[in-house]
């Protein structure tokens, strides 16, 4: 006997939408299966993991923050994704954004610079993000280099252009020679929002997530991204340029990974420090899949994962559970995502050997 | 008026959770670690002091620890501590600092301690070891041990505390072998088993034969057990790891500074200040030295004694930079202490670029 997958001609839509939900609770009986292995309860554990954060001003509060970078980083890939073009080096277009627009406010640190300070760093992040991002579509375009490789090994070039100056020409002189810039100023730093940590990046995801849903699913761009991920040969006889494309959509990535990385290093970092972002750039890919690529769905996806993070922290401190725990329960989160999505455009059957066509 | 009340009970729980406490009143002790807690170097080590605390108070603490926190994102877990009552927090790593002040200006009567950290404020105090004083030991080993005349060095991060590291292990060997060579590999981590490994493969392909290192894993030294040549133990005795190419460890033993910081804020006596302790306080160990010969041994066992009592500093003056120009002596017959934590230079002698 052997199991055969066989596509489903009609999956259900109900479905679809049903299939994270089940994913998520399939993961917490494993889960918790193994906190009970353990030997703590399963029940408190749920309770610090989930219920918990959820149910305090605080972790929510932080759970926006932690959200907000990754939202902004996983909408941007989805536009490359769905155009089957795989852009891996968000991270270093993060970094890029950072460098650039973190630059304005060393330049004017000091100063008595006004309030426009800050606006024009969000501007330089997107523009340093997007002109990193279209360093790899260029290349794929002219030459067909792979857009893949090449975007990967950007980021550690990006990583070592910020270790580079943060130990050379932007250290502070007041630091004891230590890799940092000097901190930012109060003009150089995004405005919160209310008493706590959330700053306007919060602000920024959601307008992202909005102006997402509305060009993927409202303009020709957005069905011109779809044909083109999903039928090259009919986009080129649609007359769409496949050029153009790859560069749109590495540009407006690059640009959103960019203002994920300044909005982080303004809003929550406030210096430049040789590493500014705890793998942002490649949670996100995991982040954008999570949320199938559609932008309310990413949105989502992000606070599941800051979730995962946040709860994994709790553990940490309420229940002296171990980190490899988290760790482990976001694989297998996302392990149980996968196959649900399998069984939803798939059905499972039992064949007998010899048997079946 | 609810709210206000709300904020009232809040702040009359802080004030209890944190003021001296009484007998049934646990004091909670935080910390935060850079790399996992089972390294087997650095964060390690700070587990080990947390347990000595455990164990020296027993009932009258609690302690916590948040392993792997990354230092762009540390800031939610130290206040992660900070609001669940915890009235001591230590935060174990240099780029924790920022975060550890902001959250230490939202928890006024929470005390923070950070490792290795150069600013303070009233409810910040910070601590570090002399770990530069073990260094210059181990430097005088290593030229004794040296049959190509060539030794290594896999550094984690080119900031002050490395670099003072490697000028005063290249000082020690130098004293006793004024040919040494020295090469360094910098892996921009200070915990990654496979880069440290690869690190020291290729100082080993060069023709490094004793091998040093300022990362957390026992990869290196690994490495030097697996071609049979030697090396050193970094923050904890890494013996079990290399029991033939370890020649001793420079072993942090934070255990006795978290037991006195605990106490004192038990007895309402703890004041923000900044301790910097070598061998002397004990705060940094040798672990015994093995697989040498008896004189390199005792020429060691000197040092060490000679640096305990004051009377040898590895940075007496003079110093002198690569291009051979002087350091100015700001201490009392050796550099000073700010020259020393702020060190941006190689030494003279060490073939090789810092980066900058």
């Amino acid at each position: 006997m052997r199991l055969e997958l066989t596509p489903r001609l009609d999956p259900s839509p109900l479905a679809r939408v049903l299939a994270p939900i089940a994913a998520f609770m399939v993961a917490f009986v494993l889960a918790g299966g193994v906190v009970w292995l353990l030997g703590r309860s399963p029940l408190a554990a749920l309770q610090v993991y989930v219920i918990g954060p959820l149910s305090d001003p605080w972790a929510l509060q932080e759970l926006v923050v932690k959200a907000t970078p990754l939202a902004l980083i996983a909408l941007g890939l989805s536009y490359c994704f769905r155009a089957n073009l795989w852009n891996i080096g968000a991270e270093g277009q993060y970094v890029m954004g950072a460098v650039l627009g973190g630059w304005l406010a060393l330049a004017t640190h000091g100063t008595d610079a006004g309030p426009w300070v800050w606006p024009a760093m969000l501007l330089l992040g997107v523009l340093g993000g997007a002109l990193y991002g279209l360093l790899p579509a260029m290349l794929r375009v002219r030459f067909g280099v792979s857009e893949i490789l090449v975007s990967l090994m950007l980021v550690y070039v990006a990583q070592l252009t910020l270790d580079y100056l943060v130990r050379g020409p932007w250290r502070d002189p007041k630091g004891f020679n230590f890799p940092q810039s000097v901190t930012f100023d109060p003009a150089a730093t995004l405005p919160l929002l209310g008493a706590g940590r959330i700053h306007l990046g919060a602000v920024f995801a959601v307008l992202a997530v909005l102006a997402t849903a509305f060009v993927l699913g409202r303009t020709l761009f957005g069905y011109r991204l779809r044909v083109t991920g999903e039928a090259p040969r009919a986009a080129r006889f649609g007359g769409f340029d496949s050029g153009a494309t790859t560069l749109a959509v590495f540009a407006i990535s690059g640009g959103l990974a960019g203002l994920a990385g300044i909005v982080e290093v303004s809003g929550q970092i406030g210096q430049l420090q040789p590493t500014i972002s705890p793998g942002y750039g490649f949670t996100a890919i995991t982040v954008a899949f999570l949320g199938r690529l559609h932008p309310f769905g990413i949105l989502a996806a992000s606070l599941a994962v800051g979730l995962t993070f946040i709860g994994g922290e709790s553990a940490q401190i309420l229940l002296k559970l171990p980190l490899d725990l988290t760790t482990a329960f976001q694989g297998l989160l996302l392990l149980c995502v996968l196959c649900a999505d399998a069984l939803v455009s798939y059905r499972l059957r039992l064949v007998r050997r010899g048997g079946g066509s | 008026m609810t709210h206000r009340l709300l904020g009232l009970a809040a702040a009359l729980a802080l004030a209890l959770g944190v003021g001296p406490a009484s007998a049934q009143q646990k004091l909670k002790v935080g910390f935060i670690y850079v790399g996992p807690v089972g390294d087997h170097g650095w964060s390690y080590q700070h587990d080990q002091g947390r347990k000595a605390i455990e164990r020296e108070l027993g009932a009258r603490v609690e302690t916590t620890f948040v392993e792997s926190v990354p230092e762009a994102d540390s800031e939610r877990a130290i206040e992660g501590l900070a609001r669940t009552g915890h009235g001591l927090i230590f935060t174990t790593s240099f780029g924790f600092m920022e975060p550890t002040l902001r959250v230490a200006r939202r928890y006024p009567n929470v005390k923070f301690e950070h490792a290795t950290g150069i600013k303070r404020a009233a409810n910040v105090a910070t601590y570090a070891a002399k770990f530069h004083e073990g260094r210059y030991i181990i430097g005088q080993i290593a030229g004794k041990m040296t049959k190509t005349g060539i030794i290594g060095y896999v550094g984690a991060f080119p900031i002050p505390e490395v670099v003072a590291g490697i000028n005063s292990y290249f000082l020690g060997a130098q004293s006793v072998n004024p040919n040494v060579k020295i090469k360094v590999v910098w892996v921009n981590s200070w915990y990654d088993p496979a880069k440290e490994a690869d690190a020291a493969k290729a100082l080993l392909d060069q023709g490094v034969d004793v091998l040093a290192q300022h990362t957390d894993s026992p990869a290196p030294l690994q490495q030097a057990e697996a071609r049979g040549k030697l090396g050193f133990g970094q923050a904890s005795d890494m013996e079990r790891f290399a029991p033939k190419a370890q020649l001793t460890a420079i072993v942090d033993d934070w255990s006795g500074y978290y037991v006195q910081r605990a106490k004192a804020v038990l007895d309402g006596t703890w004041k923000s200040e900044d301790t910097w302790g070598g061998l002397a306080s004990g705060m940094v160990k040798m672990a015994p030295y093995k697989n040498m010969p008896d004189d390199v041994k005792k020429l060691a066992e000197e040092t060490e004694a000679a640096i305990k009592a004051g009377r040898l500093n590895p940075f007496k003056c003079p110093v002198f930079k690569q291009d051979g120009s002087e350091v100015e002596c700001k201490g009392n017959g050796a550099l000073s202490d700010e020259q020393v934590l702020g060190m941006n230079f190689y030494v003279k002698g060490i073939d090789d670029r810092l980066p900058q």
